[in-house]
């Protein structure tokens, strides 16, 4: 593990064990003039985030597959609970089984595969058409526009948007090596602009020192091919004169960079979700209140939302070193998105909650909320998170 | 679920019965069963089947006015679902399960090696033959039987599944039952949801959550009719729906 994730996660950890003292503190000391609900709550969602951060911990360390595998179940009990309150009618019973056994587990495969452009399309595309023609096979057309709609929204939201999170482990990163820092190691010539680092960033990691040609080179390997995409190192190994230099300078070390600089990247993601629903409650808090929607949500207010989004901007924009991004401005740009889309998916799933009638989708543990009503933010913020990370790192663009 | 409309001590004693659900008084066994316990096999399967029932039906248990406790119980539920039977009998706490045998048709459960197994096996369930009802071998004698000094039962007096999410006219069995047996505690049970999960007629399950309610237990009252009696418990269980569904 490298210095930037060890100092992500260690400060991770630092702000749980103050969550959880301040928690206690309160719970012991605050009795009075403190709403005690809303320590009662404090405490449920603390607890909720060391469950959710001890689970991305062991998933990170087993690997891709296994956090991919983790929100497909995040996925699956969020759906299971939007269905839930749902009101489906019995002959959308062989539709949903499609949607639970066939669509969420293929999505989910999909993003393990990085199968991009068919994970982006399966659900918006082919299961969408899918539902209406199930639904219409099975003859019953009582409210068939209605029906449709709503297992479409839930698809759309449990599953599509929230597959977007472990997708990000899948982009593909600007290569970092050492070449960047040593001047005197050959420089790597490949032809994939994507693997170049942008001249601001050699600057940022050699003192500026270092320029960087203008045009890729083109290299040719010994039997006329072109390198391919996906292994740079592989053209650096057919140039560099030295073995050692090569495999243990280039070959080793950027893969080891990558892989932790895309978990820190969900990380991150995760994070400023977690971090914006926090702060813009507490916010909301504050005497002044402009009150947004009072029937949808009658505790979010403007302030909450303006000045939640802001710090959460701030901690973004502190948190930079941790992220891939080759400028400090984009990790702004992105924690700022993120939080604006957790609002936006938090008001979206109370909208869903007061039409239904329900206080929370989980009817599983008593008090607690369920999943869906932890996860409705991320799952609003992901896929928009995925395609910005996903424009910012392609150095070149900007 | 709202509690809203509950008194506050009613609220209170749920939230302490939910609390307390997993431990039970032990100790106060009295009697010796007349079964002899189940093989190691058939208590691993039925471990083995309990973790998937609650997995693939997310089932929430609560205690509403009542105790999980293993005195000799009448469990009566509304019934929908072929899962109702393995999701009542799963969402009892260990102890109770144990001494708790489900009451099926012997037409439905004896059909092939594995659903025999199963309820022979692993529910110790009491087989009644739907088919061919003699004086000499009465359903209630069966049962009665079956209940022995320990046992409890589960029930579903609506006497077969029902298609939508409205709870039937009771089947006087109940009543003869507890005519026989009047010390028995009658437990109300309400399964929301199954009818969804797996309703009449479809073969493949969809994992969405259901939910068992256990309401107060009831006894039949002295010189108490039989239509009254049916009544009574049908209300009873309608009223643990309705609480599920109350908003």
């Amino acid at each position: 593990m490298d210095f930037e994730t060890l100092s992500l996660v260690g400060s991770v950890l630092l702000v749980l064990c103050l969550a959880t003292t301040a928690a206690a503190i309160l719970n012991r000391f605050g009795s009075s003039g403190l709403d005690h609900g809303l320590i009662e709550r404090l405490y449920g969602r603390v607890k909720a985030w060391w469950l959710l951060f001890a689970a991305l911990a062991g998933a990170f360390l087993v690997g891709k597959a296994a956090t991919v595998f983790l929100f497909g179940l995040l996925s699956f009990w969020a759906l299971r609970e939007f269905i839930t309150v749902t009101p489906t009618r019995q002959s959308d019973h062989r539709t949903l089984f499609w949607v639970f056994f066939v669509c969420l587990p293929l999505q989910f495969v999909l993003v393990g595969l990085e199968y991009y452009d068919l994970y982006s399309t399966l659900i918006p595309v082919y299961a969408f058409l899918l539902i209406p023609a199930r639904i219409a096979l099975s003859g019953d057309h009582t409210r068939f526009l209605e029906r449709t709609a709503k297992i479409q929204a839930g698809l759309l939201i449990c599953v599509y948007c929230l597959s977007f999170a472990p997708a990000l482990l899948t982009l593909k990163l600007p290569e970092y090596s050492p070449q960047l820092a040593e001047p005197n190691l050959p420089k790597p010539t490949f032809d994939e602009w994507a693997y170049l680092p942008t001249e601001s960033e050699v600057s940022r990691i050699s003192g500026g020192e270092q320029t960087l040609q203008e045009e890729p080179n083109f290299t040719v390997l010994s039997d006329g091919a072109t390198p391919p995409r996906t292994r740079p190192e592989l053209a650096l190994i057919a140039e560099s004169s030295d073995p050692v230099v090569a495999i243990e300078g280039t070959l080793a070390e950027p893969r080891q960079n990558t892989t932790w600089a895309k978990l820190r990247l969900l990380l991150f993601f995760v994070l400023m979700v977690q971090l914006s629903d926090i702060l813009q409650y507490l916010w909301s808090k504050l005497p002044s209140k402009h009150i947004i929607a009072p029937t949808i949500h009658p505790s979010r207010t403007w302030e909450g939302f303006l000045g939640g989004s802001a710090c959460v901007m701030l901690v973004g924009t502190a948190l930079w070193f941790a992220t891939p991004f080759p400028y400090w401005w984009q990790a702004s740009v992105a924690a700022l998105v993120t939080s604006i889309m957790a609002f936006a998916g938090s008001m979206t799933m109370s909208a869903i909650k007061r039409d239904r009638g329900v206080r929370d989708y989980g009817i599983l543990i008593e008090g607690h909320g369920g999943v869906l009503d932890r996860i409705d933010s991320m799952c609003f913020a992901a896929p928009v998170f995925f395609h910005l990370s996903r424009y910012f790192l392609a150095a070149g663009v900007l | 679920m709202n509690l809203g409309h509950l008194p506050e001590k009613d609220r209170a004693l749920m939230v302490d019965k939910v609390s307390s659900a997993e431990t039970l008084p032990s100790g106060s066994e009295e009697g010796t069963d007349s079964t002899p316990p189940l093989p190691f096999h058939s208590r691993a399967v039925g471990a083995i089947l309990t973790l998937l029932a609650k997995f693939l039906s997310g089932v929430s248990v609560r205690w509403v006015g009542c105790e999980p406790d293993i005195c000799q119980r009448i469990y009566f539920a509304n019934h929908t679902s072929h899962l109702d039977p393995i999701v009542l009998w799963a969402s009892l706490p260990p102890p109770a399960r144990r001494l708790a045998r489900p009451v099926a048709a012997k037409d439905y459960w004896t059909a092939g090696p594995i659903r025999r197994y199963l309820a022979t096996k692993v529910f110790n369930a009491i087989l009644i033959d739907r088919t061919e009802i003699k004086v000499r071998r009465n359903p209630i004698d069966v049962m009665l039987q079956g209940l022995g000094k320990t046992h409890s039962l589960i029930v579903f007096p609506e006497g077969g599944r029902t298609a939508g999410p409205n709870i039937g006219p009771f089947k006087s069995g109940l009543y003869y039952l507890c005519r026989r047996r009047p010390d028995l505690e009658l437990v109300p049970v309400y399964i929301d949801n199954m009818n969804r999960i797996l309703p009449r007629g479809e073969f493949l399950p969809v994992p969405l959550l259901t939910c068992v309610s256990f309401g107060p237990p009831m006894w039949l009252e002295a010189s108490e009719p039989k239509a009254d009696f049916l009544r009574r418990a049908r209300e009873a269980v309608q009223r643990l729906k309705d609480l599920r569904t109350d908003s």
